[in-house]
């Protein structure tokens, strides 16, 4: 499949709106404004296309939710791209910005929105700047604000930037960050469709599946379904980075199998060394193995395989990597990140995080290995968000195809693999 | 008959260690950041000004450096919030600081793709030559050496966060250099984001 998506980013200037319009930019939206909003979310049902942020929902049908009684409506964009191994929304945004702001006026129109808020990570400074940029051009021109294209319809689109927090990055989480609050979850039901931003109905879409609305819109949902395999359709970024010759963005179609994007784009494993595992979509998600390779990089296929497609970002590990520290590390991460509302989480992500430390220095026993799982039990499903079932994985996925590691290194009281790439001294807790 | 104790109920009584001291310098907006602010609280609904509590911490932040008590009573008086609600935000988010840092905020992204590609090696690297371990600043105040979780640039690892640009691809060995060089030349000799570069060449 020829790249759509990232088919310009290698141009000079293709973050600016001349570029965009030369080549058939907003034609969508005209198209768009000129159906009926319940036209265009039948056409993104019809497409099939699924959520890009993680879950995979399906798109047409999260709009259709949206509670259609209720003034105003808001699009909240999520550019927080936080999971560990994730890239793809920067590189939409920072080098096809005017995609995004298409599919969130687009997006606005379908569910009868006047403003969309792209809440982006505070890291992604210099990608801010592009897109306020772009945002200004659209303006200029007529793209965003009040009568766009002379149809009557108003949108406005703002950037609202975090500050650092993985947690926003979940719908609810990332609401109450836009309303000014600690990004942390909220029950669930009412769904942000029916109870969203201020209270009123809002639409939460990833940048990549944003950018993918007008794509629809132009080219119609038959299109965009043949392009990948049943219920998977349409083109797709993958992230893949890791222990990998060329890491990087790669568009293909969910046809595509693990297999070619990790051997043939990104250039397979350093020379002299071999795969250990794979993780598909974030840290977030199982392990697969290298015996699983040829596994159907689509949502379904990726399930079928025993993991998640998530947020396609698949880290490639070869042998020299100690899967015990792996969980350390990705533990790490989980404790400094969990928001601290739950309980089985803020506290057990600690707890899980200083025992697989102690394992890892070689201070460990075999009866943390039941203690791991027994705790990493006690906190997946017992969360109000998803963090807790993703931050046990790690443990939980390691545990179940590395026990021998484990076991090992509890037995010689010492890492058993200590890669050249690891620090020589290992840090203190901070 | 009371059963409930004596209480001292006087001033110092509500006096808790988290109380808001007045602290550091008087802050107010300067006249350029009061009109940004005030832009920017135009972009949400009118009762809603508590949505723009990020950016105007932002602000405050680029303003002064860190975050003091008395910036966070500005924020909560312009958004008509309380002190509680600014200091609730500002402890939650990790690029906020409660306390100065060094002209240089070196941020080393930590997590799988960057680690397996060597950022711990960095981070040692950086701290052996600054002479401070993460977390801290070095005497005189230009670096401040931080660990950090993954910052969404993993095909470029491993990646370091200085201030709001990214230097990629910093090999171990390279550490040291890149810490001259802030030094000689201050934040243009990072790298910068390879798109925005490829872009600007080409541009």
């Amino acid at each position: 499949m020829e790249p759509i998506l990232t088919r310009y980013v290698r141009e000079p200037n293709s973050f600016t709106l001349d570029f965009y319009v030369q080549h058939e930019g907003y034609t969508a939206l005209k198209e768009a404004l000129g159906k009926k909003p319940d036209e265009i979310i039948e056409m993104v049902k019809a497409s099939g296309l699924r959520g890009r942020g993680g879950a995979g929902f399906p798109t047409g049908m999260k709009w259709q939710f949206v509670d259609k009684k209720i003034e105003p409506r808001y699009i909240a964009c999520n550019a927080d791209e936080s999971e560990p191994g994730t890239f793809k929304d920067h590189l939409l945004m920072e080098r096809n910005p005017h995609l995004l702001i298409e599919g969130c006026a687009i997006g606005c129109y379908a569910i009868g929105a006047k403003v969309a808020y792209i809440y982006i990570r505070g890291e992604f400074f210099h990608v801010q700047t592009v897109l306020e940029r772009a945002i200004d051009e659209a303006y200029a021109r007529g793209f965003l604000g009040r009568n766009i294209l002379g149809s009557g319809f108003d949108c406005d689109v703002f950037i609202h930037r975090g500050a650092g927090a993985y947690e926003a990055g979940e719908e609810t989480a990332l609401l109450e960050s836009l309303e000014g609050k600690r990004a942390q979850p909220r029950n669930k039901p009412p769904f942000p469709a029916v109870v969203g931003l201020y209270g009123k109905p809002t639409a939460v879409n990833n940048v990549e599946t944003l950018c993918n609305i007008p794509l629809i819109v132009h080219h119609g949902p038959e299109w965009f379904t043949a392009l990948g395999p049943e219920k998977n359709g349409g083109p797709k970024l993958y992230c893949v980075s890791g222990h990998v010759k060329r890491p990087g963005v790669y568009e293909a179609s969910m046809n595509i199998t693990l297999r070619e994007l990790i051997e043939d784009r990104a250039g397979g494993v350093r020379d002299g060394r071999t795969l250990k595992a794979v993780i598909p979509g974030g840290s977030s998600v199982p392990i697969l193995l290298p015996n699983q390779l040829d596994t159907q990089a689509s949502f379904d296929g990726i399930q079928k395989a025993g993991s998640l497609l998530g947020s396609a970002a698949i880290i490639v590990l070869d042998d020299t990597t100690c899967m015990v520290w792996l969980a350390e590390n990705l533990l790490h991460f989980y404790r400094h990140e969990s928001c601290g509302k739950c309980t089985p989480c803020r506290e057990g992500t600690d707890w899980l995080h200083k025992i697989l430390r102690k394992i890892e220095r070689g201070d460990g026993q075999m009866r943390d290995l039941d203690l791991l799982s027994s705790i990493s039990a006690n906190i997946g499903g017992k969360t109000l968000c998803a963090f807790g079932d993703a931050a046990v994985t790690p443990v939980v996925t390691t545990l179940k195809h590395f026990r021998q590691e484990y076991e090992a290194h509890i037995k010689e009281g010492r890492c058993t693999l200590p890669a050249d790439w690891r620090a020589r001294q290992p840090a203190g807790v901070h | 008959m009371s059963f409930h104790p004596k209480m001292a109920y006087d001033a110092t009584f509500h006096k808790s260690a988290r109380a808001l001291e007045e602290e550091g310098p008087p802050f107010v907006y300067t006249p350029e950041n009061r009109a940004r602010f005030d832009k920017i609280v135009q972009r949400y609904p009118a009762e809603q000004r508590r949505s723009a509590v990020l950016p105007a911490v932002y602000l405050a932040q680029y303003q002064q450096g860190y975050i003091t008590a008395n910036a966070i009573r500005h924020v909560a008086e312009l958004l008509g919030i309380t002190r509680a609600d600014v200091e609730d935000v500002v402890s939650f988010y990790t690029m906020f600081y409660r306390k100065p840092m060094g002209r240089f905020v070196l941020q080393v992204c930590r997590t799988l793709s960057c680690a397996v590609n060597g950022a711990e090696r960095v981070t040692e690297e950086l701290s052996t030559k600054l002479g401070i371990k993460p977390g801290q600043t070095d005497p005189s105040g230009t670096f401040t050496l931080l660990e950090v979780e993954c910052l969404g640039a993993c095909d470029r690892a491993p990646v370091v966060m200085v201030n709001d640009a990214w230097h990629e691809c910093l090999k171990p060995e390279a550490a040291a250099k890149l810490v001259d060089d802030l030094r000689a030349r201050g934040e243009v000799a990072l790298s910068g984001c390879h798109h925005v570069v490829e872009g600007k060449k080409a541009g």
